[in-house]
């Protein structure tokens, strides 16, 4: 397939990957901040500004607005055009990218991406963000989670396929790791314990933001623990958000590409995923623990964009990025 | 609305609906027991889910004025224009006369130019064309085809005559809508084709893929399966979504210029596997963006090497380079000549009579009467470059007098033609507005016409203007089985 169009159907899946995940993390932190009786007392800043720091995106964010509380934050990483990672930027990054491979993806892909955009665009939307803003981001995820149905139910399994589930292995590993990082940035308030019950509603509300605490509860009776959550949001080997899953989707897909068999590597990509995919297989959460998780995490996260580089360097190594020129210069036809 | 044809005005001009107040024409008969029968409300619930299937799929186009860059929908008009048998075989056998016409001239235009040596066409004509390129006198292409894809623009007078108002021999767009509308009336209007016998228009895709297969040059790798592709100059142009719905449509890749490589004088495009060649490339790129080092240098849309690859026979190009001075307004002249001495036939399909303010006598008289003509510049497209004089100011009269004074080569002059009218549903309610017509005619190993074409309306009470850039609309177009 044409370069191109596999660098455009990684980064729309990223991108609606991207978009899901901010809708999770918002939501839950929205009902998070309900459940806490202390909320009321503050203006906010302590609830949202982790928020920003897991999505870095701080600079920019204090750069546009004076206070952060769940309005401004929300705001932020939903509506603002500033923000290239607002869930409207994100689905726009989206629905650019399909229209370039609009005769590679199906109909009913592009539909769904279509109209997700169009919905973010009208008033429906910033009506229902405002009386509801739960169920808006359900709405988003909601979205998210038909483009995967769609993509699997109607795009042939080949090569663009691997580039989709790639992108979207990539970027889900990479936002599961900030949301548990997000516990990291929480600070506890003073007066509470660390296994105190504001300490296990934090706990719970990132199992939340991954989907995952059904998931837990059935492994996990008895009261949320750190390490706990920690191993299975990192380690769990087919809960489909957790990063190890990630990373063996991504590898496999990475395999089925090249062609190669999954215990070798072709690609230096390859090589890359599966040392990620190896270290994952045989790693304890007491290891991680003493590495420290903040650390770990970050690690993780600069090992995803080494593969994506190798990747991108191995596949679209023509993508000349100065060439963005072109897509200002128009001309007209008859 | 009961009876939604009660008000309508046939007016003074030709209806393709009605042939006198209150009386159909044949063909239109069950549109209009059909159109009666619909209760309060129907047509606005059938003309929101024929927009609403049009915004969904993302069949839009950028307007160029509009700096927001916005897509619009183009106007998509309820009502059917109906062409009957016997009217569509003379449209389709005066196109083919036409088309072979225009690739004689083209081949004889860039070899002996006999046409020139015997007197029928003034040297002068083809040399100052701005779409004329020397450089490929000489040059052969691939089966003798130039014109591979021609949507020319058919419009009828008062009496309801055929006319050959332009020809669209470089990159004729609109032929998704074609595709697209017929779609959404089988959609919106299911019963109303199982009763007529409307012929089919969904093989284009497989019958342009089959041309550019058969046009490929002989020294293509594999000559049984060559590869195709369609060069867009990207997402950001108006057309973009009929490139990809094209290129879907064929099953061949859709390229940008940066996707495609030229080496040794061969072209190859870009692929996750390494280099792969390309033989043949409808490009939907102008002559000047295609290549940077031989026509615009400034084009990035182009693909460095891509002419002299053509020139070296390793590679196609539908339409062929050199083709606009085909489609020169000037030229156009000279089309019912050309057929009568190429073909030794009558022209089937007349012209809009057509002054040259190239001559002198003509000149003169289009000087004397601008406010009753329209005036064309003989290059542009997409209804710029036009003036309808009875429907212009003063100052831009005096503008156009002056552009021909300066430059009387790329001018003509044509009286002004009321386009028939057909029923349209517009602002609530049905009434006349003007159309034309434009089929797409294909010349690959045979000359494939697909049944009707697109149907512009222009859509604003009066106007003239049917090009989507000027807020015209379209509507589907039957062919009928009434034999």
């Amino acid at each position: 397939m044409l370069s191109r169009v596999a660098d455009s159907l990684y980064w729309l899946a990223r991108y609606i990957e991207r978009a899901e995940n901010n809708a999770r993390i918002l939501d839950v932190n929205l009902q998070v901040t309900l459940d806490d009786e202390s909320a009321g007392d503050s203006d906010g800043k302590l609830e949202w500004e982790p928020i920003l720091a897991s999505l870095e995106d701080q600079k920019l964010f204090h750069s546009l607005y004076a206070v952060t509380n769940a309005e401004t934050v929300c705001e932020f990483v939903t509506f603002a055009k500033e923000n290239p990672n607002s869930i409207r930027s994100c689905v726009a990054g989206a629905r650019e990218n399909a229209r370039t491979v609009r005769e590679y993806i199906s109909s009913e892909m592009w539909e769904r991406i279509n109209s997700l955009y169009l919905w973010l665009n009208s008033a429906t939307a910033r009506q229902l963000f405002a009386s509801s803003a739960i169920d808006f981001f359900r709405h988003v995820v909601d979205y998210s989670h038909q483009f995967h149905g769609t993509t699997n139910a109607t795009l042939t399994h080949g090569e663009g396929w691997n580039f989709l589930q790639i992108g979207k292995y990539l970027e889900r590993a990479d936002s599961t790791s900030r949301i548990l990082d997000l516990k990291y940035h929480i600070l506890l308030p003073s007066g509470e314990k660390v296994g105190g019950n504001v300490d296990t509603v934090q706990w719970q509300a990132v199992l939340k933001s991954c989907s995952a605490f059904e998931a837990y509860r059935k492994l996990h009776i008895g009261p949320v623990a750190p390490w706990s959550v920690a191993e299975f949001i990192i380690l769990h080997d087919s809960f489909p958000r957790s990063i190890r899953f990630c990373a063996e989707g991504l590898d496999a897909s990475l395999h089925r590409i090249s062609g190669s068999p999954r215990t070798h590597f072709a690609t230096d990509a390859e090589r890359l995923s599966g040392k990620l995919c190896s270290d994952l297989n045989y790693a304890t959460i007491a290891d991680i623990f003493k590495m420290g998780l903040h650390q770990y995490l970050d690690a993780i996260q600069l090992r995803l964009i080494e593969i994506s580089s190798a990747l991108l360097k191995e596949y679209c190594e023509w993508l000349d990025p100065s060439d963005e020129s072109e897509q200002t210069q128009s001309q007209s036809q008859s | 609305m009961g009876q939604p044809f009660s008000k309508y005005e046939v007016g003074d001009f030709y209806d393709e609906m009605f042939q006198a107040p209150g009386e159909a024409r044949p063909h239109y008969r069950m549109l209009l027991e059909r159109f009666n029968e619909m209760v309060d409300g129907e047509i606005e619930r059938k003309q929101d889910l024929a927009t609403g299937t049009f915004l969904n799929q993302g069949i839009t186009f950028t307007v160029y004025s509009d700096n927001q860059g916005t897509e619009r929908i183009m106007p998509f008009d309820l009502l059917p224009r109906i062409i009957p048998h016997q009217e569509w075989e003379h449209i389709e056998r005066g196109l083919v006369q036409r088309i072979q016409a225009l690739n004689l001239f083209l081949h004889d235009i860039y070899h002996d130019q006999r046409i020139i040596k015997e007197g029928i066409i003034p040297e002068d004509v083809i040399k100052s064309g701005k779409h004329f390129r020397p450089e490929f006198m000489g040059f052969d292409v691939p089966k003798d085809i130039y014109i591979h894809i021609c949507g020319s623009d058919l419009i009828r007078d008062r009496e309801g005559n055929y006319l050959v108002l332009e020809d669209n021999g470089r990159c004729p767009s609109g032929v998704s809508y074609v595709l697209e509308n017929r779609q959404v009336m089988k959609r919106v209007f299911p019963k109303l084709f199982r009763r007529h016998k409307v012929r089919p228009v969904d093989h284009y895709g497989q019958e342009l893929v089959n041309l550019l297969r058969y046009v490929a040059p002989p020294r293509c790798e594999d000559a049984d399966a060559p590869t195709a592709v369609l060069l867009t100059p990207g997402i950001f142009n108006s057309a973009y979504f009929e490139h990809s719905f094209l290129a879907r449509s064929m099953g061949i890749e859709i390229v940008v210029g940066q996707d495609l490589v030229v080496k040794d004088d061969v072209v190859y495009m870009k692929t996750t596997k390494g280099l792969k060649r390309v033989d043949v490339i409808y490009r939907r790129i102008d002559d000047d963006f295609l290549d940077p080092t031989v026509f615009r240098k400034d084009s990035v849309l182009g693909v460095p090497g891509i002419v002299n690859a053509y020139r070296k026979g390793n590679v196609n190009l539908a339409n062929a380079i050199g083709t606009g001075i085909a489609d020169d307004k000037v030229t156009y002249y000279f089309v019912p000549k050309m057929i009568k001495f190429y073909l030794g036939e009558e022209p089937i399909l007349p012209n809009v009579e057509t002054y040259l303010t190239m001559f002198e006598e003509d000149r003169k008289y289009v000087l004397d009467h601008i406010p009753e003509l329209v005036i064309k510049s003989a290059n542009e497209s997409g209804g710029y470059g036009m003036l309808i004089g009875p429907h212009a100011t003063k100052e831009e009269h005096e503008k156009f007098r002056q552009a021909i004074i300066k430059d009387p080569r790329n001018y003509i002059g044509q009286p002004v033609i009321s386009l028939s009218r057909c029923p349209s549903y517009c602002d609530g309610q049905i009434e006349g507005r003007h159309i034309d017509l434009r089929p797409y005619i294909l010349s690959g190993e045979k000359i494939t016409i697909i049944p009707g074409g697109l149907t512009r309306v222009a859509m604003r009470k009066g106007s003239l203007v049917v090009n989507s850039s000027q807020g015209g609309g379209s509507k589907d177009t039957w062919v009928i089985d009434d034999e």
